[in-house]
This record gives structure tokens, sequence and C-alpha cells, in this order.
């Protein structure tokens, strides 16, 4: 087989695990905008969030230590003890569950009603609020997330590979089991939305509020219980993506790798967002293999959004999206 | 009528009194942002050094040192906006750790009489204080590390890189390209082969540009990133097993919290430095005594000695030398921003000095002039030990090639010259 074309082979195999990455991200966009027709800016620093705060409670880092060592003279930093990784992930949960009652009490309950573009500026506030709270409660150095996932070349892989074609592919244990929980992640959210009596509240509050509100569904809970959902999405999203740079503020910026995913895969479907990432993931790596070294290299970030384009142009509401009807 | 006496009085009085002086040194930090990591050490190690002075020495030539430490977030117009509102309370030097700050500063401190020191960072070819007249980079810049990495080469391959592959890494901004120039030059002259990555901001995924360089085995791989870049490409180079003796990075992707989150991967390391690592030196003792123990230390007190603070302090050590200087030339220890750019020119740096302050053979020698703001490019090599976790100065600081940058430093400073009509500062 040439070589450039075992090489492509690697490229769509590593674009297709990167694509899993890409769609974590936009899975919480979606879980949101569908309930509550609410673009959530602060999804990417949802997802830092959770992440510093399961280093945190792994380390027993105490919070907002800056403050209260600058308030009271005191030196303490840590506890003293360590988290197992199982635990702090519950304990993490725990975090977000109170981050989604803060929210909606604080703020969405405020503002039910509302123009898309209020609801969206809000959540514009709330994002450069969490990364400044982050900051506060976990400081800003760069942590080191280890839960025990495995990471680095995938050995049997390569071997297979090698003695069926000659040359090993290289993909990253990281990147199979990302796959994997996503694949679990996405199942787990399609038989609680299709077979729970949660689930359908969701489903009927995302469809008409104003109806389900009728028929006894309190929205203040499904939009406790969405923006708890979309937390524990962020927590795995964080967990992925800062066990491979560690975990900073850089973070919040995989929101942008979420965005032509959800252009392409539709704001409201959960198999749409999976889909389109692996569209996007593929697309772009094989782009950056095929066309990069002759357009100057670093073609990933802008490719993605131009391959989002074209779809919209022929399905704006994305390959997997709900149609937009509007009656006169 | 008392009472108006009294007040003309008290208003005479204070008008006759010597105002309170000060050294009024601005830090245009960022602590916070994606950059954060890096931001915090340089902004520490930068306050903590006038901190001793101000503690131990009572400032420098008696006139206490004030720091005005301005938020930017890593943020140019954000950085604009620290200068504008911070240049009127008498400061001495900038030194905004951005090279995109860098860029907006230097018309503005050239036109406002305020020096610049961009120290390993920002415009390369304002070396040339003929033509940037307010812009110091010494005591290396971006095109000394490429070269400065291409000599550490050519020393561990008995001096012979023909029919090499050198893979260059960048963060694809006008900071990333800084070396390519010198890198084409270079590998023109020595026979090497570059292949050129950019990466893009901020540089979380490089699946693309590693599974590249697995496929072109170069034999060596440099690096010239900032932020979340350089861990990533820590990890993704560990894993994909590139030889970690073999990938060097710029200055700017040799910290501390670039390598930690890769753990045991990323030992062997190598990034390049001006200036010496650790805290084996006798001026961290006074720092212990004179800033942490009286818990005066910057922000958290927890970065003392980490490249990044030790380089923080090199700068801040700089400057204070720049003002030593200024204060001799002018006889005056209320030193202008004018005074301290004839300070920063005469500025030389001795081994003896560095003795002196407590950091003996912490940076290379040099000697600042008119025509020379860039100090004599000597670039050293470390190498980080992850099982220990600490860097070591590998190789010395060693003369990069001038012939290749001055000639390029001439050209480019040349074009700026003429591009803004700016007349010959040192005639």
């Amino acid at each position: 087989m040439p070589d450039q074309l075992l090489f492509a082979m690697e490229v769509t195999l590593n674009g297709l695990m990167a694509g899993v990455l890409y769609a974590l991200v936009a899975l919480g966009f979606v879980l949101i905008f569908k309930a509550s027709g609410i673009f959530n800016y602060a999804q990417g620093v949802m997802a830092l969030f959770a992440a510093m705060t399961l280093v945190g409670i792994m380390k027993g880092q105490v919070p907002f230590s800056h403050l209260i060592n600058a308030i009271f003279g005191t030196d303490i930093h840590y506890f003293g003890w360590h988290v197992p990784s199982l635990i702090a992930i519950l304990l993490t949960c725990v975090v977000m569950v109170g981050l989604a009652w803060c929210v909606q009490y604080f703020i969405m309950r405020h503002l039910v009603n509302q123009e898309p573009i209020i609801l969206f500026m809000a959540t514009i506030g709330l994002a450069y609020f969490l990364e400044g709270f982050s900051d506060l409660m976990w400081g800003s150095e760069i942590k080191k997330l280890d839960v025990g996932l495995p990471q680095g070349i995938n050995e049997t892989i390569d071997r297979v590979t090698f003695d069926w074609f000659g040359y090993g592919f290289f993909i990253d244990n990281l990147d199979i089991v990302a796959t994997v929980i996503a694949a679990l992640l996405v199942v787990a959210l399609v038989v609680f939305s299709q077979y729970t009596r949660e689930g359908r509240a969701m489903r009927a509050v995302a469809d008409d509020h104003q109806a389900a509100l009728s028929v006894g569904v309190s929205l203040n809970f499904i939009w406790v219980m969405v923006w708890s959902v979309a937390g524990f999405v962020a927590l795995v999203a964080g967990i992925m993506w800062g066990t491979k740079s560690g975990v900073q503020f850089s973070l919040s910026l995989i929101a942008l790798k979420a965005l032509p995913v959800l252009m392409l895969g539709g704001f409201t479907s959960i198999p749409g967002a999976i889909v389109g990432g692996l569209i996007i993931g593929v697309g772009e790596k094989l782009f950056e293999f095929a066309l990069g070294p002759a357009l100057g290299g670093a073609t990933e970030n802008w490719f993605a959004y131009v391959l989002a384009l074209v779809f919209l142009v022929f399905r704006p509401q994305g390959l997997f999206g709900e149609k937009i009807i509007e009656r006169v | 009528m008392k009472l108006k006496v009294t007040s003309l009085a008290l208003g005479a009085l204070m008008a006759a009194a010597p105002a309170m002086a000060d050294l009024v040194m601005p830090s245009l930090s960022y602590r916070t942002g994606p950059y954060a990591a890096g931001g915090i050490p340089f902004a520490d190690g930068y306050a903590d050094y006038f901190t001793l002075l101000n503690e131990r020495d009572g400032g420098i030539g008696g006139v206490p040192v004030r720091l005005l430490e301005c938020e930017t977030g890593y943020n140019t117009e954000k950085g604009v906006e620290c200068y504008e509102s911070t240049k009127g309370e008498g400061a001495l030097v900038y030194q905004p750790l951005s090279t995109g700050i860098t860029y907006q500063l230097i018309p503005k401190t050239t036109a406002d009489d305020i020096p610049l020191h961009t120290l390993g960072y920002g415009r390369t070819s304002a070396k040339n204080g003929d033509v940037f007249s307010h812009t110091f980079n010494y005591p290396a810049n971006y095109w000394d590390g490429a070269s400065g990495a291409i000599n550490y080469l050519l020393e561990v391959n008995d001096n012979d890189l023909s029919g090499k592959k050198i893979a260059l890494v960048y963060h694809n901004s006008a900071y990333g390209k800084e070396p390519i120039r010198t890198l084409e030059t270079l590998a023109e002259k020595h026979g090497f082969e570059l292949s050129l990555l950019p990466v893009d901001h901020p540089g979380q995924e490089q699946k693309s540009q590693w599974l590249q360089i697995r496929r072109d085995r170069p034999d060596n791989v440099i690096m010239w990133g900032w932020g979340v870049m350089n861990q990533v490409a820590i990890q993704e180079a560990a894993n994909i097993r590139f030889p970690m003796e073999d990938f060097i990075g710029i200055w700017w992707s040799g910290g501390d919290h670039d390598v930690l989150p890769a753990g045991e991967a990323a030992d062997g390391y190598k990034a390049l430095t001006f200036h010496a690592v650790g805290d084996d030196f006798p001026v961290f003792d006074d720092i212990q005594t004179h800033v942490v123990d009286k818990g005066l230390a910057a922000g958290a007190g927890d970065q003392v000695g980490n490249v990044l603070y030790n380089r923080g302090l090199y700068a801040a050590m700089l400057a204070a030398e720049a003002v030593k200087e200024a204060q001799e030339i002018h006889g005056v220890a209320d030193i202008t921003p004018s005074m301290m750019r004839d300070g920063m020119e005469a500025l030389e740096m001795t081994e003896e000095r560095m003795a002196a302050l407590g950091l003996p053979n912490f940076g290379p020698a040099f000697t600042a002039s008119c025509e020379n703001h860039g100090g004599d490019g000597y670039v050293g090599v470390t190498q980080w030990d992850a099982k220990n976790q600490t860097w070591s100065l590998v190789s010395d600081f060693a003369p990069t090639d001038g012939d290749v940058i001055g000639a390029l430093v001439d050209e480019d400073s040349g074009a700026y010259a003429a591009e803004n009509n700016i007349p010959s500062n040192c005639n």
C-alpha cells in the first residue's frame, strides 16, 4: 500500500478521535440549548471550573486559600490529604449541581421569557465571573491531572497495523478512552431523555415551556437538572482535555473547538454533536494533511469553520437540527 | 482669620518641602487568563527584587522603588491602556512581557522619552540602538535563541549538521515566526533541512503536527511556543516517543509549568536560556530574609527560584543596575526616564558586578552601548530532570552567530528606519 495512503488512514483515525473530544465539549452546549434555548457561552469555562475543582479536591487544596491568607495572615494551602479519583469525581459532580442551582437561582429564573440575546449575554457574564471565581478559588497555576487514564501510543494498534501494512499507526490511548466514554455518555443521555420521567419533562420543556408548565412540570427543577447534566458533561470534557495539557485557564478556550461542531451538527441534537464532531475532526485533519503544507500549515482552526459554513449553506439548521418554521 | 493664616502657613510649608521622591517601576503583568501561569512567576520575581532593595538597602541610591503593577491579561489593548495610565507617574522603564504589547509601545515610548526593556522577547532588530533609541532587548533576543539552538546542536553533533533534519514547531503568530528567517539562513549555512510546523493559537490540539513529526522523523525539534502550546507539545512528543534529549524549546518554552504536567515523560527535555536556573545564589538568602520571612513576597510567595521567577528577578536586577548607572552619570539620585535611558545605554554587566549582587554567573556578561541595545547575545541550554523536578544548565552561555544575526538586524532595522524616517540616534 502506498505510504501516503497509509498516512491518510492514520490521519483519518486520529481525526475521528479528535472529533470525539470536540463532540464532548459540544454536547454540553446542545443539552442547555435544547432544554432552554440558551446558547451557553460559559460551557468552556464550566469545563475549566469542573476540572480545577476536581484537581483541587484530589490534592486536598484549601479553596480560596490565597484570599484567606491575605485577609487573616495565615499560610494555609492544603488540608494534607489526598482524595481518590472516583470520590473526587463524585464530589465534583455535587459541586457542579450546586453551581447549576446557583445559576438557576441567581440568574436564569430572573430572565424567564427574555429575548434569547439577553440570555446569551447573561451567559457571557457568567463565563467571565466563573473564570475569575475559579482563579480565586483554586489559583492560576497549571495543575497536573491524573485520574488514572492511560496516555501514549497504543501498542496493540501499533503492532497490528505494522504487521498488516509495514507501518504502525499512532493512536493515543487517551483518545480511545475518550471515545468509549463519549459513546457511553451519549447512550446514557439518550436513555435518560427518552425513558425517564425527568428526561421526558426535559423534552417537554424544550418543545414548549408554557405547555410544560400547564401540565405541572417545574421549570426551575428542569433547568437546574439540565445545567447539572451540562456541568457533568463539562467535567468529562475537562478531565479529557485537562489530562492532555494540565488543568489551566486555556481549557476555557476549548469552546472554540465546539462551535463549528454545533454549526454543523445542529444545536438541538445529541447525535448531531457526535456526528458533527467526527466530520469536523476528520475534515480538518485530512485537509491539514493533504493541503496544509502547500498553504503554510495551521489550517485546522479556520478550515473547521469553513467546513461548517459550507454545510450551513445547504442546511441552515445543521445536519440534525430541527427546522425552524415561523408562521405569520 | 486665625484659620486662614494657619492654612496659608501650612500651604507654604508644604510647597517649600521637597517632594517625596521614588523610582517608579511599572510592571505590566498578567496574573489572570490563559497565560497567567507564565506571567505570575515573572511578575513575582520582578516585584520581589525591588522589595528586597527597598527592605535591605533602602531603595537604590537611597531612593525607594515604587512598583506599579497593572494587569494586562496578555492582551495588547489592555497593555497599551496600562502604559497610558501609568506613564504619568514618572515611570522609568517598561517591561511588558509580551511581544504584541512591545510592538505597540515602541513608537509610544520613543515619543514619550521612556525606555522600554524587552528581555528576550519583542522586536529583535531593536538591538540596533541607532534606530530604536528607547527600546532595549539585552542580554539576548529571539534570533540569538535560534542561533543558540543551532550552535548547541552543532556542539553535540561534532560541528556537522549537514544532512540533518530539524523541525521547528512554532506558535502561529508574529512571535512564533520570529526565528524562521534566521533558521532558514542557518540551514543554508550549515546544510541541514528545516521543516516548519505552525500551531494555531492556543495550541491545545497539535495531533497533526506530531503525526507529521512521527512520519518525517526529524533529528531534532525546536519549539517556539507559549502558554498551553508548550505543555501539549511536550506531552505529544512523549506520546510519539520522540527523544526528549533531541527536543529544544526557546526560553519561553522552558518554564517549570511547561514540563510538570507531562510528569516523568518530560525527563530530558531541553530549553534555551540567558540566565541561570535554581535558587543556589546568595541573593535568594536575602530574599528569604528580607522579603519572604517578612511576609512581603509578591503573589502567593510560592514561585521563588523557578525559571520564570528567576527571569523576572533578573529583569529587575538589570533595571536596578541601569538606575545606578543613570544616578552616577547624572549625579542625582532621583532620576528621570530620560536619564534612565542613558543608564541603560551605559550598562556594563561584568561577572564581578553580578557576584557582588549575590548573583555570580547568573547571566552572561555584556556591555550595552548607544548602537548595541541587545548585549552580546550569549545563550545557554538547560535540561529538565523530571525525577528531582529541577532544571540544570547543560551548556554554558555561548556566543551566537553574530555574522548572520548582525546582517539580519541591520536589514530589518534599516527598513524600519527608512519606513518611519528615523534619524540616527548615535551621531
